[in-house]
């Protein structure tokens, strides 16, 4: 790693001051991307903002038909939510299935949010449950935020608060992981609302992406024997090392039906 | 800067570079070598410690987390007080055989350690997917398991004692 200054503020527009007048500065959460990217040298920012010290980050609260998670909850926290477990379980699901123990202790919901990995976990989450992300400055739809490879719509020194999801009548998550990495070689968050449902995949092409044809056979009939016939087109897809773009396209028929199971169970 | 923090239950105040990982502070600055770097890209495991009581992975950590918090190492492990015996994890890894080289082993006991804090009635699928994230090459985890599970039982005894 190469040296860099390091900031502690306590209060949110302190750290939004200090983004914005360090130039190629970076925030830090739980550092589980961002230590290792440090590391390997790929970054090298001349100053660190730590947000652990603001207040208000950390938590979650039932508004009701939202359920409302802080920036820097960690995974394990969403994981153990007995909340969460309550109103969203496909979503406390997906926090248990994030990486290993250890980094599910540190990483957090608004840092892998704001860092939208193309194969990162939550992208499905946020996306699939239609859910809000709000920042310092404003509301931002999941619809409008995640922009394909590590782009989101955030503008500079804007920081991301918290995450409000809508309770959706059912949920599920089903990931195929890379066994090393245990990122998801293909996730799909799938939700039932009163108005239809929603169809989310990650790990699969640059960035997490709906699959309309899916939310129109499940908004018809909620069962994974509807969408077994749909496959999705490889354009667009993701071929390296771990799999062929064709089958992270059967990955993805494969693993909606076990998130509709996953949400049926 | 100045970091200031409980290490194995002693006050602790060093002065660091915030570009410096607590596995490396551990093992450099304050020669507790105990916790070991395997692969250095936060998959292996050998380095966990436990930061404020939760296991966590040395080589991804920067030292100015360490301020105001509580850390436990490997060093920071023991018996009974006065007893002059190893903590009841480190018995059963000795009695089961739960490691052939020992290189994963610091990190295995803290995470096995934690494990068993959070869940005294471990079973054999609450290992399994707990370890997930420390790796060993020797054992094919079979032996680790079974200490895992002889570890948490004897911690649980000592705990009623």
């Amino acid at each position: 790693m190469k040296p860099f200054a390091y900031h502690q503020p306590g209060r949110i527009p302190d750290a939004a001051k200090l983004l914005t007048s360090i130039e190629d500065s970076k925030l830090v959460a739980g550092g589980m991307t961002l230590i290792p990217t440090l590391k390997q040298r790929l970054a090298s920012p001349p100053a660190l903002i730590d947000l652990s010290r603001l207040e208000n980050l950390k938590g979650i609260t039932d508004d009701g038909a939202t359920v409302t998670i802080g920036a820097m909850t960690p995974h394990a926290v969403v994981a153990a939510s007995k909340l969460v477990q309550a109103k969203i379980p496909g979503l406390a699901a997906l926090a248990s299935m994030i990486g290993d123990p250890a980094v599910r202790i540190r990483g957090t919901i608004g840092g892998s949010v704001a860092n939208n990995d193309p194969a990162a976990d939550y992208p499905a989450g946020v996306l699939g449950l239609g859910a809000t992300v709000v920042t310092s400055t404003r509301e931002i739809a999941a619809d409008g935020f995640f922009r394909g490879l590590f782009e989101t719509a955030l503008e500079p020194g804007e920081i991301i608060t918290a995450i409000r999801f809508p309770v959706p009548f059912k949920a599920g998550y089903a990931k195929f992981k890379a066994p090393a990495s245990r990122y998801a070689l293909v996730g799909v968050f799938v939700a039932k609302f009163a108005d239809g449902v929603r169809v989310a995949v990650t790990g699969a092409g640059s960035g997490v992406f709906r699959v309309p044809p899916m939310e129109e056979a499940l908004s018809q009939n909620f069962d994974p024997s509807a969408i077994a016939a749909i496959r999705i087109d490889t354009d667009g897809l993701t071929s390296d090392i771990h799999a062929e773009a064709d089958y992270r396209a059967h990955l993805v028929t494969v693993m909606a039906k076990r998130a509709v199971d996953a949400a049926l169970s | 800067m100045q970091i200031s923090f409980t290490l194995n239950g002693r006050p602790t105040t060093v002065d660091v570079e915030p570009a410096t990982l607590v596995a490396e502070l551990l093992r450099e600055r304050l020669t507790l070598t105990g916790t070991h770097i395997g692969c250095d890209t936060s998959q292996c495991g050998a380095c966990v410690v436990h930061l404020d009581g939760l296991p966590v992975k040395s080589c991804t950590l920067l030292a100015p987390a360490l301020d105001g918090a509580t850390l436990l190492t490997i060093e920071g492990l023991h018996g009974a007080p006065g007893s002059n015996q190893m903590h009841p994890m480190q018995e059963a890894f000795r009695e089961h055989h739960g490691l052939q080289c020992g290189f994963c082993t610091p990190g295995m006991l803290m995470t096995a350690v934690a494990l068993a804090t959070e869940k005294p009635d471990l079973t054999e699928a609450d290992v399994r997917h707990g370890l997930e994230g420390n790796i060993c090459r020797c054992t094919g985890y079979q032996n680790i398991v079974v200490s895992v599970i002889s570890g948490a039982a004897a911690m649980n005894a000592a705990k009623g004692e």
